[in-house]
């Protein structure tokens, strides 16, 4: 029997399917997902099909409703999904960001060597592990009060730089240099508040996670030296986290608030967890401007993690910050709505992309692409999962014109959570583990059953068809040596 | 009926289906289930209660605003609850008292963190005994 995606799907070519405009009605655009036939296989059986055509219904959605090679199935949109709506007459959805608002990845660079840190690697991650508070339930070492929590929502990595947390450096090479200006607390619940302010610098738990990895394969040295990175063996160090209880909040807010506004404003869904109001209407820009209070606050929790890295780094390998050079490549959000303009046949148009399990991916000579980054383009930062490898990419022009400027953001899961836990037990993967010679400290057993490798797309098959398909261009490889995870 | 909730598989995240005589006895299951994915329920006692009263457009949107009232319950005062009493239930309203204690690492294992209760693949089933479907974000 074929399987269904071959009766649905029409080949552009190895690396691009469209989904024609005739599979679903209602359908204001196709879908196109950026894919190969043997990736296919893994996800014909699930309905990400349908997410990605119910995608294509968001009024003002422009050329495609879009999937990078990370697809798998969410609620509402797609894992790996984009859309961009035009900001004149679309509309912006909160689902199309989704509940871990600004989840992201943050990559630090080492002068440091793999024979350097091995030896320390117990140590190093015990201290991490104490200094980075991870884990369900856990609050963070940081007190603000609600006056203060404001300044964190409307500053950003600012706040958490100008509280000693972190260089002013780190900020140039954070994307929307850390702060997204539109940010207004009065858009926020006080439940979202009471959410986030015990929760502020720490690294929270599922697919959340602080690695220590070593450089294993570089594909364009010129690139890599930009990024500081001279050298196979080379440490890394790779923080992922999000906006925890505060961006789940205020997406639960707004998910209900924009439900009220599909009525008032006649639109139609196939699916409740699409809501969404117009860009322009006062219900849009209220969702944007706490949806950046969000993003800000996220970005201040990665750039506090950062600064615990850095004393941990400091205290146990017994050297100054200079002779680490602990120095930050990049940091991105991969759950967003952004603002951007994109060239569409030949007319200027201000998009609202939304990237969900999506990185941006701008090429050389962006101007939001930070200066010293200006001839390469922006580095794209894709996790795998925690047994396996991760990936430093860059933007490029195919991404601005095709996937607008969007690439895909890990592996992707191919099982479920309970499937994993079922077929797997924690104590075996934490085996697996130090038998690859990776050092791990969960919070529980189940959760590291829940994130083995064998539960996730092999992110290298995924970088490998956004580079052939040329919406990003792979820089290096990486694979882990110690793992903290929540 | 024999079992109050099950586990659905979704490749990201957690889906439900709660079982009851009755809608709001589906409902509490809906919310036993929550806390089922969070810790054991038998590690949890009764020992304090909270209130919670709403009201939403529809019965759907109850069900989602209940059990992302007790998430954030669950984030805000660390409470893992067990037992829950509705006591008023229609198309627009809710009024349920729950009733659980506050998390204590040395006798509750923490198991899954929940984000929130989705509106995809959302079911309010009201026929033959009554069944509902939720999806949450993991």
């Amino acid at each position: 029997m074929p399987a269904p995606w071959q009766e649905i799907l029409n080949k552009i070519d190895d690396y691009r399917w469209e989904i024609p405009q005739s599979y679903k009605k209602g359908m204001v655009v196709p879908g196109l997902i950026f894919t190969s036939e043997s990736m296919l296989n893994h996800i014909w059986e699930e309905q990400v099909f349908q997410q990605v055509a119910n995608v294509a219904f968001l009024p003002g959605i422009v050329n495609y409703s879009l999937a990078m090679s990370d697809i798998h199935w969410g609620y509402g949109f797609p894992i790996g999904g984009v859309a961009a709506t035009r900001v004149r007459d679309g509309v912006v959805s909160p689902g199309g960001v989704g509940f871990d608002i600004n989840c992201g990845v943050r990559l630090l660079r080492t002068n440091l060597t793999e024979e350097e840190v091995r030896p320390k690697i117990e140590q190093l991650i015990a201290d991490l592990y104490v200094s980075v508070p991870s884990g369900l339930g856990s609050t963070g070492k940081l007190r603000v009060s609600e006056k203060e929590l404001d300044k964190v929502l409307v500053k950003g990595s600012q706040w958490a730089v100008e509280k000693s947390y972190g260089e002013a450096e780190d900020i140039v090479v954070t994307e929307e240099s850390g702060c997204i200006k539109e940010a207004n607390p009065d858009k926020v619940s006080n439940k979202a508040k009471k959410r986030g302010i015990p929760q502020l610098g720490t690294l929270g738990s599922g697919n959340h996670f602080l690695e220590i990895e070593v450089v294993d394969e570089i594909y364009d040295q010129e690139a890599a030296t930009a990024m500081g990175i001279g050298a196979v063996g080379q440490v890394l160090v790779l923080i992922h986290t999000g906006s925890r209880g505060f961006g789940h909040q205020v997406c639960t807010d707004y998910v209900a608030l924009l439900g009220e506004a599909v009525k008032k404003y006649g639109i139609s869904l196939p699916d409740r967890q699409l809501a969404c109001a117009p860009v322009q209407s006062p219900e849009g820009q209220d969702y944007l401007a706490a949806m950046a209070c969000a993003a800000n606050y996220a970005w201040t929790n990665r750039q506090c993690i950062t600064h615990w890295t850095r004393e941990s780094f400091i205290k146990i390998l017994g050297k100054s910050l200079r002779e680490l050079g602990l120095e930050q490549i990049y940091d991105v959000a991969h759950n967003i709505a952004k603002i951007e303009e994109y060239t569409i046949a030949g007319k200027k148009l201000t998009l609202c992309v939304h990237r969900k399990g999506a990185t941006r991916a701008f090429p050389a000579g962006h101007p939001d692409v930070p200066h010293i980054y200006q001839n390469i383009g922006q580095p794209v930062l894709i996790p795998g999962d925690m047994g396996r490898c991760s990936y430093v990419a860059l933007g490029t022009e195919i991404a601005m014109k095709e996937s607008f400027g969007s690439t895909c953001h890990g592996a992707g899961r191919v099982q479920s959570r309970s499937a994993a836990k079922r077929s797997l037990r924690g104590t075996d993967v934490a085996k697996a583990l130090v038998a690859k010679g990776i050092t791990v400290k969960a919070g529980s057993m189940s959760s590291l059953a829940e994130e083995a490798s064998e539960a996730y797309k092999d992110v290298t098959e995924v970088v490998d068809i956004t580079h052939k398909a040329g919406i990003s261009h792979k820089v290096i490889r990486a694979i882990p040596m110690g793992v903290i995870k929540g | 009926m024999e079992k109050d909730f099950e586990i659905v598989d979704h490749t990201a995240d957690v889906g439900i289906i709660a079982y009851g005589a009755d809608i709001s006895q589906a409902f509490a299951n809906t919310a036993r289930a929550l806390f089922s994915l969070i810790t054991e329920l038998d590690d949890v006692a009764e020992i304090l209660h909270r209130d919670i009263e709403l009201i939403a457009p529809d019965q759907e949107s109850l069900l989602v605003e209940w059990l992302n009232e007790l998430i954030c319950l669950f984030d805000t005062e660390n409470i893992v609850f067990k037992r829950f009493d509705i006591t008023k239930l229609n198309n627009s309203q809710l009024k349920a008292r729950s009733y659980g204690e506050k998390i204590d690492s040395s006798k509750h294992r923490l198991k899954t963190g929940v984000k929130a209760a989705t509106y995809h693949m959302l079911k309010v089933d009201k026929g033959d005994g009554c069944k509902v479907q939720v999806l949450f974000d993991i």
